[in-house]
């Protein structure tokens, strides 16, 4: 470790005669010369007595701040104590301990620079790497162990022994694999994907209360956010909202676009669209009344909903899955069957 | 000393001060437009009582300011909609909040200082509610925010807090239209707006979220808007992670390089 004062700093990577030592990477003979250090230029603590009695003062004084800090953190914890159910006493007593406790910290921080900038000794100085790579005899004595290793143990020469344990080697994380594998949900997750609880009959009815949804509720221009009635009785009732969630609009006739094959998937204008974003499953629920547009909040892909959602612009691929609807005798709105396709973001196994 | 020297010998001399003929002509001001202004409104009381006459009264206000885009019998141009059956609470709605008359035709209508007066917006409601039935003024009684700002949450985030914000503070929609801020904005338009379906905002009719749900829903944003700031420190506008990111890395990243080049620099 060579140290050097800042005024009479040389490049230590070149030597005297320019040769560059074997431990650096290749210099071109044209390379940018070292300038060297700046000259140094000492300090107006070096120079006045007075200015550095002043820093020493300044250190001292924001030590004592850190301990008047860390007294403040204690004195406001033991004042303000957290009354169970009061939120504004954890408030409080959240603000006054954290204020006293990162002055604290922080005075010490400050306070320990300050020393190091204003009254450690001054000075610019060059540390040299140390080579990487080690001395002839070092190289020798290891590579001695290795052949001695060999031959004492017979690793080399005995090929039952080192095949048969590579081989135990080779099996033995095997375990952990398979109990990694056992992590993963034991029902086969594409089944769990395809299908959603929707299904012949299911009544429609409103989130978050689970009350059905008369056909004549839903007004020209209404949006509905919409459950299956049977949902309270899911297993798992998010998992199953998040497959579910359905967002119900009632257009003008006129307006609806409908293909043959889903003449009759709406009623009266009334139509249910999955609300889980085929793009990467975000609830697209940001709908507007004029242009029939929904908008996904995420990234920004739009579905024409009186063109059966079809994708109007954005990163989503595919078209918002309809879920086929009509009413029942009492006049509620029910689902004639689950939807026809897997509803949300794409996975590997989608058909 | 010398001040109050002054104020008395004046005072001994009787002359006024030079501000009396200011607050004189100001109190007058007052007295008559008080008067003046407890009089029209027991005027308008009337004459909203007596339907024929405010709708009479309407329908020429309609006829100078509207009929233009939504046609002389309120049944639509291609410029504006029809306005059968948009009630009442639409036209309060849209014109108590200056969105109509529009300025410009445009992607969407723009909140601005109102146009008219209440009495005359009551007038023009009153003509075209008597056009065709449709949804009327919200009652006081669903307006106070005395309603459960629990549910009001639960509703809000399901059926507004996408285009409008969880806190309020409104979004962007497609092709320059946006959701407004609702912060600020009174529980009467937030009522109307909810029944009637304003603009791109869909309908949720009475049948959708019952008075007590959309009473629910202005509790949760009255509460909201007091104590928005109550916990969590500066909401940023309540915008979310945009503004929560933008904030930390300007400051935060803005602080640290601030310190690094603290310690890095030379003293002098």
């Amino acid at each position: 470790m060579a140290k050097k004062d800042g005024g009479s700093a040389e490049s230590e990577l070149a030597t005297k005669d320019g040769a560059v030592s074997a431990g650096t990477a290749v210099i071109a003979a044209e390379v940018f010369q070292n300038p060297g250090m700046p000259p140094h230029h000492p300090r107006a603590t070096d120079q006045d007595p007075k200015k550095e009695k002043a820093a020493a003062r300044r250190v001292g004084g924001l030590f004592l701040l850190s301990v008047a800090s860390s007294i403040f953190a204690i004195v406001a914890y033991v004042i303000f104590p957290i009354t169970p159910g009061n939120l504004s006493s954890v408030r409080l007593n959240n603000l006054f301990l954290g204020v006293g406790i990162s002055l604290a910290l922080l005075s010490i921080g400050i306070g320990a620079i300050y020393w190091a900038k204003n009254l450690m000794k001054d000075g610019e100085w060059t540390e040299p790497r140390h080579p990487t790579r080690g001395s002839e005899e070092t190289r020798a004595a290891a590579a001695e162990v290795f052949k001695l290793g060999n031959e004492e143990s017979g690793f080399g020469r005995r090929t039952l022994i080192r095949r048969s344990l590579i081989g135990a080697l080779v099996v033995a994380p095997l375990p952990a694999v398979v109990m990694l594998r056992d992590l993963a949900p034991a029902a086969d997750p594409v089944a769990l994907l395809n299908k959603t609880m929707w299904a012949k009959g299911v009544r429609l009815s409103r989130d978050p209360d689970g009350t059905p949804i008369k056909a004549s509720d839903v007004t020209i221009g209404s949006v509905f956010h919409v459950i299956p009635d049977n949902l309270g009785d899911a297993e798992s009732r998010l998992d199953e909202k998040a497959k579910a969630a359905v967002i119900l609009m009632r257009l003008d006739p006129q307006d609806l676009h409908v293909s043959e094959e889903r003449k009759d998937w709406n009623y009266q204008g009334i139509v249910a669209y999955s609300k889980i974003c085929t793009h990467v499953g975000c609830p697209v629920a940001l709908a507007e009344q004029h242009t029939h547009h929904l908008l996904c909040p995420c990234h920004q892909s739009q579905f024409d909903i009186s063109h059966e959602a079809k994708v109007i612009f954005g990163p989503a691929k595919r078209p918002l899955p309809q879920l086929p609807i009509t009413v029942d005798d009492e006049g509620y709105l029910i689902a004639q069957s689950d939807f026809t396709e897997p509803v949300g973001p794409s996975f590997w196994e989608r058909a | 000393m010398q001040n109050r020297n002054s104020t008395a010998a004046r005072r001994a001399s009787g002359r006024r001060h030079p501000l009396a003929s200011v607050a004189l002509i100001l109190i007058g001001l007052l007295t008559t437009g008080g008067a003046y202004a407890l009089l029209s409104t027991t005027a308008s009381a009337e004459s909203s009582s007596d339907s024929s006459a405010a709708i009479t009264e309407g329908q020429k206000l309609f006829a100078a300011n509207c009929a233009t885009c939504h046609g002389v019998n309120a049944a639509g141009t291609a410029e504006g909609p029809s306005l059968y059956g948009v009630g009442s609470a639409s036209v309060d709605f849209q014109m108590g909040t200056g969105r109509m008359p529009l300025a410009f035709q445009g992607p969407q209508g723009a909140q601005k200082p109102p146009q008219f007066t209440q009495t005359q917006i009551d007038a023009v409601a009153a003509y075209i509610a008597s056009l065709a039935p449709g949804p009327a003024v919200p009652d006081e009684k669903w307006l106070d925010g005395s309603g459960d700002a629990a549910a009001g949450l639960e509703l809000f985030r399901i059926n507004c807090a996408m285009c409008h914000n969880i806190a309020g503070a409104g979004g962007a929609l497609t092709e320059g239209k946006y959701a407004p801020a609702l912060q600020g904005v009174e529980a009467k338009y937030i009522y109307e707006a909810m029944v009637t379906g304003p603009q791109n905002m869909p309908v949720f009719s009475d049948l959708n979220l019952t008075p007590q749900d959309k009473a629910n829903i202005i509790s949760y944003l009255k509460f909201q808007q007091e104590n928005a700031s109550g916990v969590g420190g500066v909401d940023l506008g309540g915008l979310g992670p945009v503004a929560e990111g933008l904030f930390i890395w300007i400051f935060g990243l803005g602080a640290i390089v601030g310190v690094t080049i603290w310690i890095t620099a030379r003293p002098n």
